[in-house]
């Protein structure tokens, strides 16, 4: 196998408490199957997000950023989604602007019941950071 | 001398005369021809100093702050449109405020004339029927002031002050055609193109954080580039850090830039910095309705939210 065939994509997903980590645990527990290339960091709510937290990951050497949540009208905080929604937008069409890949940085809402699209989600994010490469753009001291 | 002088200087001496306000931030003659400085007048007596003329183009909202007395400003449209900003963000109170609100025909770019001058020395400036007439040793330049406009004047949306207590002169017309042109042709580049543009420019930057520090609406009294600990950026020029630093003043910035100019005209490299800035600009007013510092009752974009806010961003299985 050669190199490129060989690498396989990090990517963190930044998930919510109350919907978006209990998603993933539902997929766990229904052993939903779903490839291995995530990292989960547990937040309180999206709206927690700091956008530094994203661009760190990607200074990092992260491939893929997937950041989750409630969905609009679930936030155990009642607007907290709403509020990360403005920003996320904002910040989504900034990073495109700069000319950082479109499918590097996504967002979404994943429910507690919703385990299978948490799988999905998951399955089809890695598949479209697969097709982009590693991540060269924002990284500090690229190989 | 600018007819508006005169006018500045008697409401100030007014103003400090009458115990209204005990510190007047207006403009006064730079130490060099082309340039006026910000200036801090405490004393009546002292009001003279205070000028308006083609050169006043920092930002003096960046100048005020918490403090026991009243302040008066001295403020262009830019600069009150930061006031606003600063009043709703809580940063200063209206009632300390006297604003000496002055319609604003656009600022003279002092360094492009510098560069049409071959940096020659300069002996006297005067303007003569709208003309910059700029006296060297044994030479005599006239210029168009409206072609050697900072290019953030010359796109201004508004150049009447925005709130005033008092206003000097009468209104000017506002040009007030702003429609993003610029940015949407840098949106319609390949990714590529628009990364090689974006990894040129932060590769200029030195980091003297000149732009944070002109900026009125950048004032926190520790920013997060200073801080140790958390470390939330490298303090170094490499590209990833220079790119996060710009993008994280920039988005800071979002939904409170005023659009005034003050960081482009402070980078000693000439980094685009505007750019991050005006994008922002453009899309909180395309996705959120929202004009910066044009309304004191008008939420914060990023402080509020519509249940139907715009989603075409969100991930698609």
């Amino acid at each position: 196998m050669t190199e490129s065939e060989k690498w396989e994509p990090k990517i963190v997903a930044f998930l919510c408490n109350w919907c978006s980590y209990a998603g993933a645990d539902l997929a766990g527990t229904s052993r939903i199957q779903y490839p291995h290339n995530i990292r989960i960091i547990r937040v309180p709510c999206s709206g927690r997000i700091n956008p530094f937290f994203i661009l760190a990951s990607l200074q990092a050497g992260i491939d893929g950023v997937l950041v989750s949540g409630c969905h609009p009208g679930e936030c155990h905080y009642l607007t907290g989604n709403y509020s990360a929604r403005r920003k996320f937008a904002l910040l989504k069409n900034l990073l495109e602007f700069i000319g950082l890949e479109e499918e590097r940085v996504h967002f979404t809402w994943v429910s507690a019941s919703e385990g299978t699209r948490f799988g999905n989600v998951i399955e089809k994010m890695t598949e479209k950071v697969k097709a982009l490469g590693p991540a060269v753009k924002l990284v500090k001291n690229p190989e | 001398m600018h007819v508006l002088t005169n006018e500045i200087r008697r409401i100030a001496r007014d103003l400090l005369k009458s115990k209204e306000v005990d510190l007047v931030i207006g403009f006064e003659q730079g130490t060099m021809h082309l340039r006026s400085t910000p200036c801090f007048v405490r004393d009546a007596a002292d009001a003279d100093r205070l000028v308006w003329d083609d050169f006043c183009q920092n930002n003096l909202a960046a100048y005020v702050a918490k403090r026991e007395g009243s302040t008066a400003i001295v403020a262009k449209g830019c600069d009150t449109r930061a006031l606003v900003e600063l009043i709703k963000e809580n940063r200063i109170s209206r009632e300390q405020l006297v604003i000496i609100g002055v319609p604003c025909e656009g600022m003279v770019d002092s360094a492009r004339i510098e560069t049409e001058l071959d940096h020659g020395a300069i002996r006297e400036v005067f303007k003569e029927n709208g003309e910059l007439v700029v006296k060297g040793i044994n030479s005599e330049r006239r210029f168009n002031r409206e072609a050697f406009l900072y290019e953030s004047c010359k796109r201004c949306r508004q150049r009447n002050p925005v709130i005033y207590d008092k206003l000097v002169g009468s209104e000017v017309k506002t040009s007030g055609d702003d429609s993003f042109q610029d940015i949407e042709a840098f949106e319609d580049l390949p990714t590529e193109e628009r990364w090689t543009y974006f990894s040129k420019e932060m590769d200029k930057c030195i980091r003297c954080y000149a732009c944070r520090n002109a900026c009125p609406l950048c004032y926190c009294q520790e920013c997060f580039v200073d801080f140790s600990s958390p470390q939330w950026i490298g303090k170094s020029v490499d590209l990833s850090d220079t790119g996060l630093f710009h993008l994280m003043r920039a988005f800071h910035l979002a939904g409170r830039c005023v659009e005034c100019g003050a960081c482009e005209r402070a980078c000693p490299i000439g980094v685009d910095i505007g750019k991050l800035n005006r994008k922002l600009c453009k899309d909180v007013q395309e996705l959120f309705g929202y004009q910066a510092g044009t309304s004191l009752e008008e939420v914060a974009p990023l402080s509020t939210y519509r249940l139907d806010d715009p989603e075409n961003f969100m991930f698609e299985l």
